[in-house]
């Protein structure tokens, strides 16, 4: 099968004295578990910003699901395929329930109301969540946000999970819940984490981002 | 699971009751019952009529089980707002003398003035004390939505109440920080400097916060319309409070004309 997305000498600066990507290139085939390291700063987090179009390259070419992408309608058809769950639940969890939140893909992408109840109600069963419906989301704990920001992101079954240092704020108990949950997951995955015992347990590849480049860590 | 940090204690007291009695009539006819009886109190003339008003605020307030002292501590602060008003009506208001104070005569007409904004007040915030502040904050949001209000202000709505509390843990964290490093606030110039900053340090984090917030809403595929999901479904004993409650402040307003 042919890869999921295919980044090709990508460039990219916040301002001509900071580059962050000087020639980035990677590849991601389907069922792979990509771990992604590197200092803080390096462009770890910019790297997935670039692959659903949140930002634009300055130079390179971005491939994804079988085509070239270069315009904000192209990234809009991919980002329900390629699921950014971000750093900060707070950041993505902005509904008022859990319930509305999980929705909120679905809804999105032209289900009908019974319709995303269902996504919904099977999302959290998956994910052991089934009561959180009705919670209110900024009532949650850490450990729970980060759950159901991973529940709202999967709800729009996507393809491939870009995850932003999932264990961020994370105790052990929700921490080992995670790697439970992504081992049983069969979407390909580019993880973003400084957790090397988190990335043990998941990861089937990793790449070391350094100097606005990717190597590989054997 | 309780939450016990302190941004969430003021927002939540009244609505985090048990939803039994008033507090379980669907929270669309509370909307519109305390606004039905803001409109009839307002009207209202004479002081009898406004002590019957004054007593469904507390028949209200009994209902749905209130607690006594933050209730009472919400009424004062709302009481504090007019209190100036009452106490300067006697004095500005011309008509009989009732007595002098410090030579300024005070009349029976200001006074009777005063003791009906008084007494309007306070049966229109135990109203809506009782009525709308016992409804769950994202409840209301979605009442609000049903009962046609635009859409965009039961939005901005929501979004506050999703993240004051997020913004009140950033302002505490830095509070905190501060202190750490031996800040206590005086009054020179070092004082208003730091909270300059720490206000501007609020306003750049929210600002990037909310990119933050706009971009993972645009990764779920945000195109700038907001689907609620609702629980809300009036039953016919909703139907028969809003009923009665019509019924009572138009006979509130009937005895009003009539005395």
């Amino acid at each position: 099968m042919s890869a999921l997305f295919t980044l090709s000498d990508l460039h990219f600066a916040y301002g001509p004295e900071r580059p962050v990507l000087t020639g980035a290139s990677l590849t991601l085939a389907p069922g792979e578990r990509l771990a992604l390291v590197g200092d803080n700063g390096a462009g770890k987090s910019t790297l997935l910003a670039l692959m659903v179009g949140l930002l634009k390259p300055q130079g390179g070419t971005i491939a994804a699901f079988g085509r070239d992408r270069r315009t904000e309608a192209d990234f809009a058809e991919i980002r329900p395929r390629a699921g950014f769950v971000f750093q900060d639940p707070d950041d993505q969890l902005f509904c008022p329930t859990v319930a509305e939140d999980v929705a909120f893909g679905p809804l999105n992408l032209g289900a009908g109301k019974a319709e995303a109840r269902a996504v919904v109600a099977e999302t959290l069963a998956m994910l052991d969540l089934t009561d959180f419906g009705p919670r209110v989301t900024h009532h949650l704990s850490g450990g729970e946000k980060r759950l159901v920001s991973l529940a709202a992101v999967l709800a729009m079954k996507p393809e491939v999970l870009l995850l932003d240092e999932p264990t961020n704020a994370l105790d052990a108990r929700h921490r080992a819940r995670l790697i439970e949950i992504l081992r049983g997951l069969p979407q390909a995955m580019v993880i973003v984490s400084h957790d090397a015992a988190f990335l043990d347990a998941l990861a089937t590849r990793r790449l070391r981002l350094e100097d606005g480049r990717l190597q590989a860590i054997t | 699971m309780t939450d016990t940090r302190p941004g969430q204690r003021a927002l939540r007291t009244f609505a985090a009751g048990p939803s039994t009695g008033l507090r379980r009539v669907d929270a669309r006819m509370r909307i519109i019952a305390a606004a039905a009886f803001a409109v009839a109190v307002v009207s209202l003339t004479s002081v009898s009529s406004l002590l019957a008003a004054l007593a469904a605020g507390f028949g209200l307030a009994a209902w749905a089980r209130l607690p006594a002292a933050e209730t009472a501590r919400r009424v004062v602060a709302v009481d504090g707002f007019i209190v100036l008003t009452l106490v300067m009506l006697p004095f500005t208001t011309p008509g009989e003398p009732l007595f002098s104070l410090w030579g300024f005569p005070a009349s029976r007409e200001g006074l009777h003035h005063a003791v009906l904004i008084a007494l309007k007040a306070n049966a229109v915030i135990l109203a809506l004390l009782a009525l709308v502040g016992t409804v769950p904050e994202t409840v209301l949001g979605h009442a609000l939505a049903r009962l046609k209000v635009p859409e965009k202000l039961v939005q901005l709505f929501l979004m506050t109440v999703r993240y004051i509390d997020v913004l009140h843990q950033e302002a505490t964290r830095l509070r905190t920080a501060m202190k750490a490093r031996g800040f206590r606030p005086r009054t020179d110039l070092h004082t208003l400097r730091s909270l300059g900053w720490l206000v501007g340090m609020l306003l750049v984090r929210s600002l990037e916060r909310s990119e933050r917030v706009l971009a993972a809403m645009k990764c779920r595929g945000f195109t700038g319309r907001f689907p609620l999901l609702d629980d809300l479904r009036a039953t016919p004993a909703d139907w028969v409070f809003l009923a009665g409650a019509v019924a009572a402040c138009a006979s509130l307003v009937t005895a009003d004309r009539l005395a």
